[in-house]
């Protein structure tokens, strides 16, 4: 079945299939995000005073995610320019280059989630709060210890910028705790908007990684029948790459830095 | 292959491999838009039926309170057990039936039927192209909704069974409803609405970049046009709500809170969440989707009958024009008037006058459209066969929904209104007298191409009229239920609320509630109504009568120009096309009508 | 393949690692910023900033939208619009709400 337009474009619209329905998806996709960010400004907005932290995500780890994000932007421009210019070996090494940099970046997101649900915030029973991080929390045991510090009100662990006291190692019997809870989805809206919003943008990234390691891969066979089909493919994937580089711009803002 | 060539693709080598794949290739997994259109023909067909059977189930229990539902009542106690027993709706039965009725109409068998099963099939013949822009992704698309009809549908069967929080699945409600039949309805969401993003991009791409050469934009058919704007509205209204349905799938799974308020309360005790979330935050994500929604239900629809009415007018559409760009400024201003769905959330005065204004300047095209093909029947020898017959009757029925929705459009007369029966009588008017009589006037209007075939006349006739009066019959008594105050969702029936209130105001008088009867019977009869439709639609496919030619309608649109069914790429030779779609009745010419690839005769040529 | 169109992809490539350089640069400034002692409105709106002129470099060099055809400035446009409409209305809805005012 030939269906015209798929590599030439079409004289009118000046544009092939795959652009215009790229295009199209990434319009829904603007609408997605957009409905996203318009809720955390909502949420973030209609907060009663005082209760929306600040400084609560791990800054640098933000900016090297960025930093990740926007170089495998270039590569995947780069991969794309090798083979407009007919160098196939160099366009593998480039596409190579943006999936490596996509699971790095999938990796420090992982692991800024795993510090986050090993961070827990735990009521006792006379008032006080103990935050930090889980070192030893066993079932059988009659108490838990976590390493961090104590403080007199929730209000105090609003701003992450402000460090409190030294973090020490906290030994907290069980019988002392009256409600323990992790930094979680559930721990507060911050958090739940934050994980909303990073494991759909993680969805995408993965997403946009099976997609390009298809092309780079199996799907790659296609250069030596159909170069500029192939070259069509790389450039659509790499319109979507750079829509999720885009997302990225305003989340790591909007999450890590106000 | 270039489009500049004249034929379509089909040297004898290539298409050996194609055209013989086995079953599952031609049938099941099948990359061909018009197989993929009748797939999803079926499926929403059935997943009308489906819908319709929870709604006369209701009806028995609305009018009937505490009775024993008659001849499903046994069948109900075995599938659902505690929740029916005896046979007898309880009130969470009925939210689920609610809910899903609801759910099952607007996104598992309108919608579907409109852009998955019509639009499929029919958009890419219209523009005169041999398939849709990206035909793996359009098979995606209908596994997507299969998955989720799936999904809806088997959620019935789980502990605690389907969604109960209406349609609308406003939090609290819907997050503190102990059952997992919410997170269902969500995942299910979470796939009908990536099918729908998938089905409208391919649309919208084929029209764009598919058009026959000679098909210009003011050439395309309106129900092409109605197509592209509809499938604009779904692709970027539907978003939004999928986002919100993400949310709702996190506050319902991992605990968080962003859709409930702090310091709520469930049973009496403060619930154990983080609170400071927001459920208006999901009305507006979830109208943002729904109003548009509305339009993706009714324009299509309009695209029908307008077609229909041109062919059986035997005259060109009147306003041609004025009809494609209404549709465009009906799509645009879609996207602003959500909130005259939350007048009741306490909105200001402020946004709830600019919402009012964009509500009733939203009329003036739908209005504009409604006039073109009132004018349209002007002076025509009108036929009137089945598909003409459901044309006609969708003008007034939909003209009756859409004039009792200005009412709900301004804030002061919808503070009474709002989420009373009037509301039902309202959207059921543009829906089912409305939207589902353009898709029975398209079904009758298209069979013959798909199959070779007429339906029967005869039933065709018994099955409009039937449905034409007993869908009056259910749905005018509810303007009267719901002006007198009978509030919707209630699983007695307003039975309780009337005991309650008896010889104060408000109370509801025994003549409203009679109506409830009333309404039962209007509901059984459309039921009985759709029988002679469904035989039709099966014993036609066999024994209906053999259609004289490939066009029997003499009709002017493409797909009318091809062979009957058309060719797997549809046409032998790529048409060219050479004239607007409806030109009917052309003084000087010896047809009443001039295909859209019919050159122009030799004298007039240049 | 000829020299001309050899050496517009290389000018491009170059351009391109400018880009690079420029969004580096650009987040360099917004992290700065938010350690920035203003008020945080100010903080906010001039992170946000240049937030907005990394997305430009982003979608108009890298996603090529400076050049691009008419059919996707039309699509982008409406698009646009409802964005706003999207989340300006409900912004707007929400801080009409009358009982929130004055707090």
């Amino acid at each position: 079945m030939d269906i015209p337009y798929t590599v030439k474009p079409r004289p009118d619209t000046g544009l092939y299939n795959a652009k215009i329905g790229m295009w199209l998806f990434l319009a829904s996709e603007v609408m997605l995000f957009g409905g996203l960010f318009s809720a955390y400004i909502f949420l973030r907005v209609g907060a009663p005073a005082g209760t929306w932290p600040h400084g609560w995500l791990n800054v640098t780890l933000g900016t090297i995610n960025t930093v990740i994000l926007a170089l495998s932007a270039i590569t995947t421009l780069l991969a794309w320019v090798a083979l407009k210019l007919n160098q196939f070996p160099r366009y593998k090494v480039f596409h190579a280059l943006t999936i490596l940099l996509a699971l790095t970046f999938l990796g420090i997101k992982s692991y800024e989630y795993r510090d986050k649900f090993l961070h827990f915030e735990v009521q006792l029973k006379d008032g006080r709060i103990a935050d930090g991080h889980m070192v030893e929390n066993k079932r059988d045991a009659d108490h838990i210890v976590l390493h961090g510090h104590y403080v007199e009100n929730r209000a105090e662990l609003m701003d992450g910028h402000t460090k409190g006291k030294e973090h020490t190692e906290l030994k907290i019997p069980r019988a002392d705790i009256k409600r323990m809870q992790n930094y979680g989805p559930a721990h507060n809206n911050f958090l739940g908007i934050y994980f909303c919003l990073t494991i759909l943008h993680a969805l995408h990234i993965l997403g946009g990684v099976l997609v390009i390691a298809y092309i780079w891969g199996p799907g790659s066979k296609m250069w030596f029948t159909d170069p500029e089909r192939y070259t069509n493919r790389v450039e659509v994937s790499g319109l979507f790459w750079h829509f999720v580089d885009l997302v990225w711009i305003f989340l790591f803002p909007v999450l890590y830095l106000t | 292959m270039h489009a500049t060539t004249q034929t379509m693709p089909h040297d004898p080598a290539h298409s050996a491999h194609h055209e013989a794949p086995g079953f599952w290739r031609s049938y099941i997994f099948s990359i061909d838009h018009k197989i993929i259109g009748i797939q999803y023909a079926i499926t929403a067909l059935a997943f009308l039926l489906f819908g319709f059977s929870l709604m006369a189930m209701m009806r028995w229990q609305i009018a009937h309170p505490g009775q024993s539902v008659p001849v499903v009542g046994p069948l109900l106690a075995t599938l659902f057990g505690d929740v029916a027993a005896k046979g007898v709706m309880s009130a969470d039965l009925y939210n689920t039936f609610g809910a899903m009725h609801g759910t099952i109409m607007v996104f598992l068998a309108v919608v579907p039927l409109l852009t998955g099963a019509f639009g499929n099939y029919l958009v890419p013949i219209q523009v005169g192209a041999c398939d849709m822009a990206f035909p793996r992704l359009n098979m995606l698309s209908y596994q997507f909704y299969f998955v989720g009809g799936i999904i809806m549908f088997s959620s019935f069967f789980i502990p605690g069974g389907a969604a109960q929080s209406g349609w609308t699945s406003y939090p609290p409600l819907s997050l503190i409803v102990p059952t997992d039949g919410q997170t269902y309805w969500l995942l299910g969401m979470v796939f009908l609405i990536t099918s729908s993003l998938l089905g409208s991009a391919n649309i919208i791409t084929t029209i764009i970049q598919l058009r026959a050469p000679g098909m210009t934009w003011l050439r395309l058919p309106f129900f092409t046009w109605a197509q592209f704007v509809a499938s604009f509205l779904l692709l970027l209204a539907f978003p939004p709500l999928e986002a919100a349905g993400v949310m709702q799938l996190m506050d319902k799974v991992t605990g968080s809170s962003l859709f409930l308020p702090t310091g709520l309360a469930v049973g009496g005790k403060v619930a154990e969440v983080a609170g400071g979330g927001s459920p208006v935050l999901w009305q507006h994500l979830f109208w943002f989707l729904a109003h548009p929604e509305v339009y993706v239900l009714i324009l299509p629809a309009l695209g029908i009958v307008a077609e229909v009415i041109a062919n059986n007018t035997r005259k060109p559409i009147w306003g041609y024009k004025s009809l494609v760009f209404a549709s465009l400024a009906l799509g645009f201003v879609s996207f602003i008037v959500w909130a005259h769905h939350m007048y009741l959330t306490g909105m200001g005065t402020t946004i709830a006058t600019f919402f009012q204004t964009t509500t009733m300047i939203i009329s003036i095209p739908s209005v504009i459209i409604l006039t073109c093909l009132l004018i349209s029947l002007w002076g025509g020898s009108i036929r009137f066969n089945t598909p003409m017959l459901f044309a006609l009757a969708f003008l007034p029925m939909f003209g009756i929904g859409g004039l009792t929705g200005l009412p709900l459009g301004f804030s002061a007369s919808d503070l009474h209104l709002h989420d009373t029966y009037y509301v039902i009588g309202h959207f059921h008017y543009v829906v089912a007298p409305g939207t589902i009589f353009g898709l029975f006037a398209g079904i009758y209007f298209w069979y013959p191409k798909l199959t070779g075939r007429f339906m029967n006349e005869f039933w065709g006739r018994v099955h409009f009229w039937g449905s034409l009066i007993f869908m009056n019959v259910v749905f005018m008594p509810m303007f009267a239920q719901g002006l007198a105050g009978m509030l919707r969702r209630m699983s007695d029936g307003g039975i309780n609320y009337s005991k309650a209130q008896v010889g104060l105001e408000g109370a509801l008088s025994p003549t409203i509630m009679e109506l409830n009867h009333v309404i039962l019977w209007g509901a059984v009869g459309l039921g009985l109504s759709q029988i002679p439709f469904i035989l039709n639609l099966f014993w036609s496919i066999k024994h209906g009568e053999k259609i004289p030619n490939d066009n029997p309608w003499d009709a002017t649109t493409l797909e009318w120009q091809t062979e009957t069914p058309p060719y797997v790429y549809n046409f032998r030779r790529e048409p060219i096309v050479y004239r607007g779609p409806y030109e009917y009745s052309v003084p000087g010419c010896d047809k009443d009508f001039l295909p859209q690839n019919q050159p122009d005769q030799p004298t007039s040529k240049p | 393949m000829s020299d001309a169109h050899s050496e517009s992809y290389k000018n491009y490539t170059r351009k391109c690692l400018l880009i690079f350089l420029a969004v580096l640069c650009g987040t360099g400034l917004m992290v700065g910023a938010s350690f920035a002692s203003l008020a945080s409105g100010v903080r906010i709106a001039m992170i946000l900033t240049i937030a907005c002129v990394n997305a430009f470099l982003v979608a108009g060099h890298l996603m090529h939208l400076i050049s691009e055809r008419k059919m996707v400035y039309i699509v982008l446009v409406f698009t646009v619009i409802f964005f706003i409409g999207l989340m300006g209305l409900t912004i707007w809805a929400h801080a009409d709400v009358p009982h929130l005012k004055g707090v």
